[in-house]
C-alpha cells in the first residue's frame, strides 16, 4: 500500500490521534492486512508511537499483521451454531485445509477464522466463504462446497 | 430538500408525504435482513423488480427492501400491502405467480402462506401467524414497513414527531422525568434505570457532555440490535437526539461493531439524511438546540461492549475497562459526563415521549416495564427475533411463539444472557421473564439471547464453550479474569475430554468465587455464571463425566464412540459412501463395522443411516463390543412379513 493512499485515509479523518483505530480499519479493509511499512507511516503522521499501534493491532480481532489467503473461510461458532454442531464443521475444515483457526495455509489459498454469530441463527450451523453464506451445514456438504474454491 | 426548520413545517411536510403516498397502492415489502439474504432474498428482490417491469406495473406498485421482521426461520419473508398478506420461504420462481395473482387479481397464493403444522390451519395475514400474534411488537413491528434507506418512510410513520414535541413543548428536566416515570431499564444487560443515569449526567457540573449508542453487540447468538440498526436506524437516532437534549449534550457517538457492515452503512446514511432534513446540526427545528453525531466502528473485541472499555476505544486506544469508582455518567468519555445506552434502550425513547410513560408501563412487570426483544435460537422450531412484554413466561416464548423443539426431542434447558448468563432448566419454565426473576434463577437478562437446548446438548460442554469464549475475549488487564478464566477453561476441558478428577468441581467453585469478587469489570465478574448455573441444575452431568467418564447427552467427542449394531445393519452402504475418514469397513451384503482407530467422530454415519434401520448408535461410558468376525458378517435379509 503506497504512502499517498495512507495519507489520504488519514486526511479523511482530519489527522486526529483519536481516529487511529478508524484509520487502521480502513487500511485493513482495503489491503486485507497491515504491512509494517504502512503502520510506520501511520505512526509518523498521527504522532502515535509504533508500540501503541502494535498494541492495538494485536488487541483487536479485525487486524492482521500477516497476509491473508485468497479465500476467507469463516465458521460461525456462536452459541446457536455451537449447539447445532458447529465444531464438527470446524473439525472437517481443519482436516481438509490442514490449518487451525486464525491461520493461513502456505500457498495463501485459504484463511480459516472462527466468528461469533453472523446473525443467521435460523440457518445454523453456518459457514461463510468470501462473504457468501452457507447454512445448515454438515461435514459432507462442507467438503463438497470447499471443492468449489480450489 | 429544504431544511425543516420548525415543528409546523415538519407536520406540513408529513401531510404532504401522506397525501403523496396513497395507502391503497400495492406495496411489496421484502425482508433484506441478514437472515433472509442468506436464505436467498437477494434473488427474490431481483425477480420481483424484473417481473413488475415485465408486466408493466412500475407505475402502480411499490417495492421495498426492508429490515428484519424477525421470522428468520421461514425466510425470505414477503409482505404485500395494503392487505398485509405474508408469504414465507419465497423463491424467485414464486414471484411471477405472486405478482399475477395477488397484485393483479387480489387473490392469495395459498401454498406460500403460513400453515400450522398441527392443525393445518392457514394464516394468510401477518397478524394471524402464531409466531407474531403472541408477541407485542412495539419496536420490531415497524421494520417491515420501512425502507431503512428512506427517511421519508420513517416520517410517514410519525418519525421525528417525538423530537419535535420535546424541542417545542418540553423542558429538558421534564424529558428526564418522563423517562424516569417510564422506568425504562437498560436493554444491554445491566438493567440500570435509564432515567437515573440521565439525571446524574444532567446534574454533573461539567459543561461538555456526551451521549453514546452502544451497538457493539457481541453476545454470540444475539442479533436484535443489528435488526434495529439495519431496519430502523432513524428511531435510534431520534432517541439519541432526545437524550442529548435532555442531558444538555451537543455531541454523540454511535459505536458499531465492524462485523455489521450493513448496520454501519444504514446508520451513516441515516445521519446524512437527518442532517439534510434538519434533525441534526445547528438550531434543530428552529429550537436553538445544536447536536452532531459520528459513527465509530469497533475493531472486534467483545470487552468493548463494556461501557468504560467502549469509551476508551472511541478515544482511539486499546479497549480495556477501568474500575468504576466514579461512574461513567459523571466521568466517562475524555473524562466528561457521558450517557451510554444500548440500541434497544434508545429506540424505546421516542415511543415513550410520544405515547407517555403510562402507556409504556402498561407493558411488563412492576420492576421491569416495557417490551424486550429476544433472539430465540438453537434447538427451536421458529428461530427468530421475538419482542414480548416483560413478565411473559419462558414456556410461552418457547412453545407458543417458538413452536417448541424440533424432531420431537425433549427440552433440556434455555440459556439466557449470553456468555455472562446462565442456563435455566425445565422445572423453571414457568418463570416470568424480567430483569429480577432471571437473576434470581442464577441467570440474567443480558442483551436478550435465548438459546434453547435439547436432550442432545451436553451442559458441561455448554459451560466449557462459554468459558472458552470469555478466556479468549478477556482483555488481560486484571489477574482474576485473565488467569481465572484460563484455569477454569483448562479444568472444564479436562472434564469434557474424560480427564476430570475428584475435586475438580470444588476447585472450579473456588476459582468462581475469586473471579466474582475480584475481577475488574462485568466480563470477569460474571464469567463463572455459566458454570455455576449448569452446576446448580445439572450436577449429575458433571459427576457422570468425572466419575464414569460418560457424557449423558452423547455429545462430548472424546467420551463417545460410534458403533454399528450388527443386528440392525442391512449393509445399505450409506455410511460407507459418506464417511469422510474412510473409517467404515463393509461391502455388499456385509455388515458394516466402524474402524475405531480411524474414526474422527464427525457423526456423518449416525446422520445418514436410514431411520428404518437406525443401526448406527453412540456409546458412552461403556466399551465398544468387539466386531463380528468376517465369516458371520453376511447380512441375512429380514423377512418382509
Amino acid at each position: 500500500m503506497d504512502n499517498d493512499r495512507i495519507d489520504q485515509i488519514i486526511d479523511k479523518h482530519h489527522g486526529a490521534a483519536s481516529s487511529l483505530i478508524q484509520v487502521m480499519l480502513e487500511i485493513q479493509s482495503e489491503h486485507h492486512w497491515l504491512p509494517k511499512e504502512s503502520l510506520k507511516r501511520v505512526s509518523q503522521k498521527l504522532q502515535v508511537p509504533l508500540t501503541q499501534i502494535l498494541h492495538i493491532a494485536t488487541f483487536y480481532k479485525a487486524f492482521s499483521l500477516v497476509p491473508k489467503g485468497r479465500h476467507q473461510v469463516h465458521v460461525c461458532v456462536g452459541t446457536a451454531c455451537h449447539v447445532r454442531g458447529a465444531s464438527r464443521i470446524l473439525d472437517t475444515l481443519q482436516e481438509l485445509i490442514k490449518i487451525k483457526p486464525g491461520e493461513t495455509d502456505l500457498d495463501l489459498n485459504y484463511s480459516l477464522e472462527t466468528v461469533n454469530c453472523v446473525g443467521c441463527c435460523a440457518l445454523g450451523p453456518v459457514m461463510e466463504i468470501d462473504g457468501k453464506t452457507y447454512g445448515k451445514m454438515t461435514p459432507t456438504e462442507t467438503i463438497d462446497i470447499l471443492k468449489n474454491y480450489d | 430538500m429544504p431544511q425543516i426548520n420548525s415543528s409546523e413545517a415538519l407536520e406540513k411536510f408529513r401531510q404532504e408525504l401522506l397525501t403523496k403516498n396513497d395507502a391503497d397502492t400495492p406495496c411489496i415489502s421484502i425482508c433484506a435482513g441478514a437472515g433472509c439474504i442468506a436464505s436467498g432474498a437477494g434473488e427474490v428482490i431481483t425477480a420481483f423488480k424484473a417481473e413488475i417491469e415485465k408486466q408493466g406495473l412500475q407505475a402502480g406498485v411499490n417495492t421495498k427492501e426492508t429490515g428484519c421482521p424477525g421470522f428468520c426461520e421461514r425466510g425470505p419473508v414477503v409482505v404485500i400491502y395494503p392487505e398485509e398478506i405474508c408469504y414465507l420461504q419465497v423463491k424467485p420462481e414464486d414471484v411471477a405467480e405472486i405478482v399475477t395473482k395477488t397484485i393483479k387479481e387480489k387473490k392469495v397464493v395459498e401454498r406460500l402462506v403460513y400453515c400450522d403444522s398441527l392443525t393445518a390451519e392457514k394464516a394468510p395475514l401477518e397478524s394471524d401467524i402464531p409466531f407474531y400474534k403472541n408477541q407485542k411488537r412495539n419496536l420490531l413491528g415497524s421494520n417491515i414497513k420501512i425502507d431503512p434507506k428512506s427517511i421519508e418512510d420513517y416520517l410517514v410513520l410519525d418519525g421525528y414527531s417525538a423530537l419535535s414535541k420535546v424541542l417545542t413543548q418540553m423542558s429538558a428536566e421534564s424529558v428526564v422525568e418522563e423517562i424516569k416515570l417510564s422506568n425504562l431499564r437498560g436493554r444491554g444487560g445491566g438493567g440500570f434505570p435509564a432515567g437515573r443515569k440521565w439525571e446524574g449526567t444532567r446534574n454533573a457540573p461539567e459543561p461538555v457532555k456526551y451521549v453514546i449508542v452502544n451497538a457493539d453487540e457481541g453476545d454470540p447468538g444475539a442479533f436484535m440490535d443489528r435488526a434495529l440498526l439495519e431496519g430502523n436506524p432513524h428511531s435510534i437516532l431520534e432517541g439519541l437526539i432526545i437524550g442529548a437534549y435532555a442531558i444538555g449534550s451537543h455531541e454523540g457517538f454511535i459505536y458499531v461493531r465492524q462485523e455489521y457492515p450493513l448496520a454501519v452503512e444504514n446508520i451513516n446514511l441515516a445521519i446524512i439524511q437527518a442532517q439534510e432534513y434538519g434533525f441534526l446540526g445547528k438550531n434543530i427545528l428552529g429550537s436553538g438546540f445544536d447536536f452532531k453525531v459520528s459513527v465509530h466502528q469497533g475493531a472486534g473485541a467483545f470487552v468493548c461492549g463494556e461501557s468504560t472499555a467502549l469509551m476508551t476505544a472511541i478515544e482511539g486506544r486499546v479497549g480495556e475497562p477501568r474500575p468504576k469508582y466514579i461512574r461513567s455518567n459523571i466521568k466517562g468519555l475524555w473524562d466528561k459526563p457521558s450517557v451510554l445506552n444500548n440500541v434497544e434502550t434508545w429506540a424505546n425513547v421516542p415511543l415513550i415521549i410520544n405515547k407517555g410513560a403510562e402507556w409504556f408501563t402498561q407493558f411488563g412487570t412492576e420492576g421491569s416495564s416495557g417490551t424486550k426483544i429476544f433472539a430465540l435460537v438453537g434447538k427451536i422450531n421458529n428461530t427468530g427475533l421475538v419482542e414480548v412484554p416483560m413478565g411473559i413466561t419462558l414456556r410461552d416464548i418457547i412453545y407458543k411463539i417458538g413452536g417448541g423443539i424440533p424432531d420431537g426431542k425433549k427440552f433440556k434447558a434455555v440459556q439466557t444472557g449470553g456468555p455472562s448468563g446462565g442456563c435455566i432448566p425445565e422445572s423453571l419454565l414457568d418463570l416470568a421473564v424480567d430483569f429480577d426473576e432471571l437473576s434470581k434463577a442464577g441467570s440474567m437478562m443480558g442483551s436478550g439471547g435465548m438459546i434453547v437446548m435439547d436432550e442432545d446438548t451436553c451442559m458441561v460442554d455448554v459451560a466449557r464453550y462459554f468459558m472458552e469464549f470469555l478466556a479468549d475475549e478477556s482483555c488481560g488487564k486484571c489477574v482474576p479474569c485473565r488467569e481465572g478464566t484460563r484455569q477454569m477453561l483448562k479444568i472444564l476441558t479436562n472434564i469434557t475430554e474424560g480427564r476430570g478428577k475428584e475435586g475438580d468441581i470444588e476447585l472450579l467453585e473456588e476459582l468462581s468465587e475469586v473471579a466474582k469478587e475480584a475481577a475488574l469489570c462485568a466480563l470477569g465478574k460474571s464469567a463463572p455464571n455459566s458454570f455455576l448455573s449448569t452446576l446448580r441444575y445439572f450436577r449429575d452431568e458433571y459427576e457422570a463425566h468425572i466419575k464414569d467418564k460418560r457424557c449423558p447427552a452423547l455429545s462430548c467427542k472424546e467420551l463417545i464412540n460410534f458403533y454399528i449394531d450388527p443386528e440392525k445393519c442391512q449393509a445399505c452402504g450409506a455410511c460407507l459412501k459418506k464417511c469422510p475418514a474412510d473409517a467404515i469397513i463393509g461391502g455388499k451384503k456385509l455388515i458394516h463395522i466402524v474402524d475405531q482407530d480411524k474414526c474422527t467422530k464427525c457423526g456423518t454415519c449416525f446422520e445418514v443411516c436410514p431411520t428404518k434401520f437406525s443401526a448406527v448408535t453412540k456409546l458412552s461410558g461403556e466399551p465398544v463390543p468387539a466386531p463380528v468376525p468376517e465369516a458371520e458378517r453376511t447380512v441375512v435379509k429380514k423377512d418382509k412379513k
